[in-house]
């Protein structure tokens, strides 16, 4: 016994335990797959990059400056809401466009302005002619400033307050509007991917793992509610409650968890018999462990080939809902309501075009980062 | 060699190479055979010896573009097989060279009735349809010995049995009159006793047909009953090459000397009445009901287990054989309570078989279960050491996990393998390693009673011999009391000192090994042995087709 305990531990000490790699083998293979794809792996980072900018939207596109000086004091308008009477005004909330407060800066310490000096719904009342207006670049100087008081010459007529991609019908500056259209599409989509899998890949477990009547039961429910018209109930909660990002996150939910269902559950019928997961049970090992440590790792390999699709299919939900009117409340930034303006504003290419344009690089650069994700996880798939 | 005779089938200096991700490795290294005509070459290794590979490079079978061949040519009746076009390949498969494959089950088309499958081949050689196709096909069934073949023409694979879909198979690989056949392991997946008469079927068959086969195999009891000349494979390259009588007599090669003394050895336990009993059970019965009808009702059972009694003691091995579906496995998992049956089941005095599965988890530490196949009963995504550990997270959770690391490495000692590998996965393990791993889960928990469902049956003869002394020195150093359920008698032989010859969930023969494997009193055992240990197809009719 003694001599069996000795060589245990000089066993022991001779191995030293070896760094453990960050990802298993078959992880490390998918990564490298994954970023053999040259096009979806440009797509992933570019994608990164432009959705993290538009989480700083606030300091991209605001009305009102980053950082102030005035008397002495920093003030951090772009977090704080500081009231008008602080500059000597009245009013609740600082106007920090009107030239009264700038004026009053000026004289009293300096500002730091975003580069864009609008946010999705600060109308410009210095525009040339009734809105909506086209982008600065397509007027003359001295057209593109004549909405401002000192002409050419004024001060304001600048980089910063000039309207990149020109205003919308309601004098509102369009790219302010797509930068945090595509922010709200982007976390709109993500919440609605993130909690549908959530919730169906937890009811596809139980149904396949269990079997039986749970999944007969189950599953017949889910035809009756999957044959639900979701478009109407759309319509009639939104008749009775005014539509939200989270009341519309809320009743796309509760249709959208369905698609997961399918192949979770098919994945954890075909695996609830594997040998291992038999060894599992016989070594007294918990359902609720079998299934979490076992078989949801073959399931999130059908999952997480979904996830781009089902995430680049509930910006598009999203977007058509707010373009017949049923989606976000008026006022939001929204590439559903751009697309509506320009199919109402033909005269104003700009409108269309950009959310055009904005829409279509989104949904092409998650189907490019989807196809890498599917090609990655494909066992059979060789790059050479 | 006769210089008269020019070879059917010859292959030079073949070499088949596998790309992924990057990375090409060598499969096949240089091989090089002949088959005359009326030849019968086995091609012998253990897997992953590329001897597969090899036989499906013969008609290009392989995954291309992924396999390549960067040397050798396969000229057939004078035709380079390696570098001919789509067209010419496709008059050679399936009319001139043809294969059958390991796995009955998967190589016939679900959907499609026995006639249909056999009829498709011939229309497409042959132009045979119609009446001409039926008759022709119902003289292939017949040939290929599937009882009643009339009433079999519409049947679809499911309702046929291992040995009667690879009878179909054989009635599809001979319909053209082929010159070459290639069996891939064609028994392997089968029976002994249906393997017995299998390969009387594709010996009259031979005899009649003048046909030259590539037996393609990892077991010498098959070559030696069955081949004329043998090529050893292992690693990709062909060691030794010659007439089976010259090999198996005077081995050359190291290699195949090995192979030759892979023979499960030793003596089981002596029976001793006098130890404790450890599992008890009485009248064991499944009964898995068959419903009909609108509203579903029991109309039958399938008596999967039928009323068996079994006493097994600590230090002794109760080996269970029987045929595929005789209720083996069934009555292993009733004991082992993985499913539910009818009948008293008492484990260390305790009656269990009521109990539920809380019930039942804190006996589990004492009563374990290794399955057959080591590829499948391991979770690929976890490392070794987190698959051993799995049971005493479990039933030991007050262990830190430094004490927890020491008894998953006393474990991988026990079992033979380095306690390095504890931080490896699965996939970097040859079978017999597996094997060991999925003994060592057992094992760490400190079982008393070990159910070995199938252990050494997926795994290479040499290496199945290193496992049965692995078992049985387990079972000396811990007392262990051994369910040992196999199909392979010598390996029974080896292990177990009582057995049970089970059919269709009854007993047929009951008592000691040593006095059954002597003197089998009943048919079904007499066949069962005759099968086993000769490769003879004796009392046909007392087994299954």
């Amino acid at each position: 016994m003694m001599t069996d305990a000795t060589t245990t531990s000089t066993l022991q000490a001779a191995v030293e335990k070896p760094k453990r790699a960050f990802l298993s083998p078959v992880n490390r293979r998918r990564l490298e797959n994954f970023k053999a794809n040259r096009r979806g792996w440009w797509s992933f980072w570019l994608f990164l990059a432009l959705f993290l900018a538009s989480l700083c939207a606030e300091l991209i596109a605001n009305d009102r400056p980053i950082i102030v000086s005035y008397k002495g004091e920093i003030l951090f308008p772009v977090v704080v809401n500081y009231p008008e009477e602080k500059f000597g005004g009245f009013l609740a909330e600082t106007d920090y466009r009107s030239s009264f407060i700038a004026d009053e800066i000026k004289a009293n310490g300096w500002a730091i302005w975003p580069p864009i000096h609008y946010s999705y719904r600060t109308v410009n009342s210095n525009i040339p002619h009734s809105a909506p207006t086209a982008p600065f670049w397509l007027m003359s100087k001295e057209e593109r400033c004549s909405g401002y008081a000192g002409g050419v010459n004024d001060p304001e007529c600048n980089l910063g307050n000039l309207n990149w991609l020109g205003t919308d019908d309601q004098a509102r500056d369009v790219t302010a509007r797509m930068i945090y259209g595509f922010r709200i599409s982007v976390l709109f989509g993500l919440a609605l991917t993130i909690a549908s899998a959530v919730i169906g890949v937890t009811a596809g477990a139980v149904q396949g793992y269990f079997g039986g009547w749970t999944d007969l039961l189950m599953q017949r429910f889910i035809e009756i509610w999957s044959s639900m018209p979701v478009l109407y109930i759309l319509l009639i909660i939104a008749a009775i409650m005014p539509p939200g990002f989270f009341v519309l996150l809320g009743i796309m939910l509760l249709f959208s968890w369905v698609g997961f269902v399918g192949v979770v559950r098919a994945e954890f019928l075909r695996a609830r018999n594997f040998e291992y997961v038999r060894a599992a049970r016989a070594l007294g090992v918990g359902n609720a462990t079998i299934m979490f440590r076992h078989l949801l790792p073959n399931a999130m390999v059908a999952t997480l080939t979904f996830l781009p699709f089902i995430l680049s299919g509930s910006i598009t939900t999203l977007t058509s809902l707010d373009f017949l009117g049923f989606g976000m409340p008026p006022g939001s930034p929204s590439l559903g309501e751009m697309i509506a303006q320009g199919k109402k504003n033909l005269q104003a290419p700009w409108l269309g075009l950009t959310a055009f344009f904005t829409m279509s690089i989104m949904l092409s650069l998650l189907i490019f980062v989807g196809e890498a994700v599917r090609d990655a996880f494909d066992p059979r798939k060789t790059f050479r | 060699m006769d210089a008269m005779k020019t070879p059917l089938l010859s292959v030079k200096n073949l070499s088949v190479a596998f790309h992924q991700g990057g990375k090409t490795s060598l499969a096949v290294d240089g091989v090089s055979f002949d088959i005359m005509p009326g030849e019968v070459l086995a091609l012998v290794g253990e897997s992953g010896s590329g001897k597969s590979v090899s036989a499906n490079s013969i008609l290009r079978l392989l995954p291309y573009p992924a396999a390549s061949h960067p040397s050798g040519e396969i000229l057939f009746q004078g035709k380079d097989l390696l570098t001919a076009d789509e067209r010419t390949l496709r008059q050679v498969r399936g009319n001139d060279i043809t294969m059958i494959f390991q796995e009955p089950m998967t190589s016939l088309n679900p959907l499609h009735s026995i006639e249909r499958q056999i009829g498709e081949i011939l229309e497409l050689h042959q132009g045979l349809t119609g009446d001409a196709a039926r008759a022709r096909i119902l003289e292939l069934l017949h040939q290929v010995g599937i009882r009643e073949p009339e009433k079999r023409l519409k049947a679809y694979p499911h309702e046929l049995s291992g040995g009667q879909r690879q009878r179909v198979m054989i009635a599809m690989a001979l319909a053209n009159r082929p010159a070459l056949l290639i069996a891939d392991e064609p028994t392997t997946a089968l029976d002994v006793t249906v393997q017995a008469q299998i390969l009387e079927l594709l010996r009259d068959l031979k005899s009649e047909h003048g046909m030259s086969m590539l037996f393609i195999t990892h077991d010498l009891g098959i070559v030696r009953k069955f081949a004329d000349r043998v090529c050893v494979m292992t690693k990709g390259k062909i060691v030794e090459t010659g007439t089976v009588e010259d090999v198996f007599t005077r081995p050359q090669h190291d290699y195949t000397r090995h192979l030759l003394a892979a023979e499960p050895r030793g003596e089981p336990p002596l029976a001793d009445p006098t130890r404790p009993v450890v599992m008890q059970g009485d009248d064991i019965r499944v009964w898995f009901p068959i419903k009909a009808g609108f509203l579903r009702r029991t109309v039958d059972h399938v008596k999967a287990v039928d009323g068996i009694d079994v006493t097994l003691r600590a230090g002794q091995t109760l080996g269970v054989v029987g045929e595929s579906g005789s209720g083996k496995t069934t009555l292993g998992l009733a004991l082992a309570r993985l499913i539910s049956s009818k009948g008293r089941i008492a484990f260390l005095g305790q009656d269990i078989n009521g109990f539920s599965f809380k019930e039942m988890r804190p006996l589990r530490e004492r009563l374990q279960v290794v399955f057959q196949d080591p590829y499948g009963s391991l979770s690929p995504r976890m490392t070794v050491g987190d698959i051993i550990a799995e049971g005493l997270q479990v039933h030991e959770p007050s262990l830190d996990a430094d004490a927890r690391d020491a008894r998953v490495v006393e474990a991988l000692n026990e079992v033979g393998l380095d306690p390095v590998t504890r931080w490896r996965y699965p996939h970097e393990f040859s079978g017999g390693q597996r094997q060991r791993i999925a003994i060592a889960r057992a094992m760490v928990l400190k079982p008393r009673f070990v159910m070995l469902d199938e252990p050494t049956s997926a795994l290479d003869m040499s290496v199945q011999a290193q496992v049965v002394d692995l078992l049985r020195d387990l079972q000396k150093r811990h007392d262990l009391a051994y369910l040992f359920i196999s199909h392979d008698l010598k390996v029974v032989k080896a292990l177990a000192n009582e057995i049970i010859v089970m059919r269709s969930g009854r007993v047929v023969e009951q008592g000691p090994s040593a006095e059954i494997f002597a003197a089998p009193k009943e048919t079904y055992t007499q066949a069962l042995m005759a099968a086993a240990f000769n490769l003879e197809a004796r009392a046909v009719s007392a087994v299954s087709q």
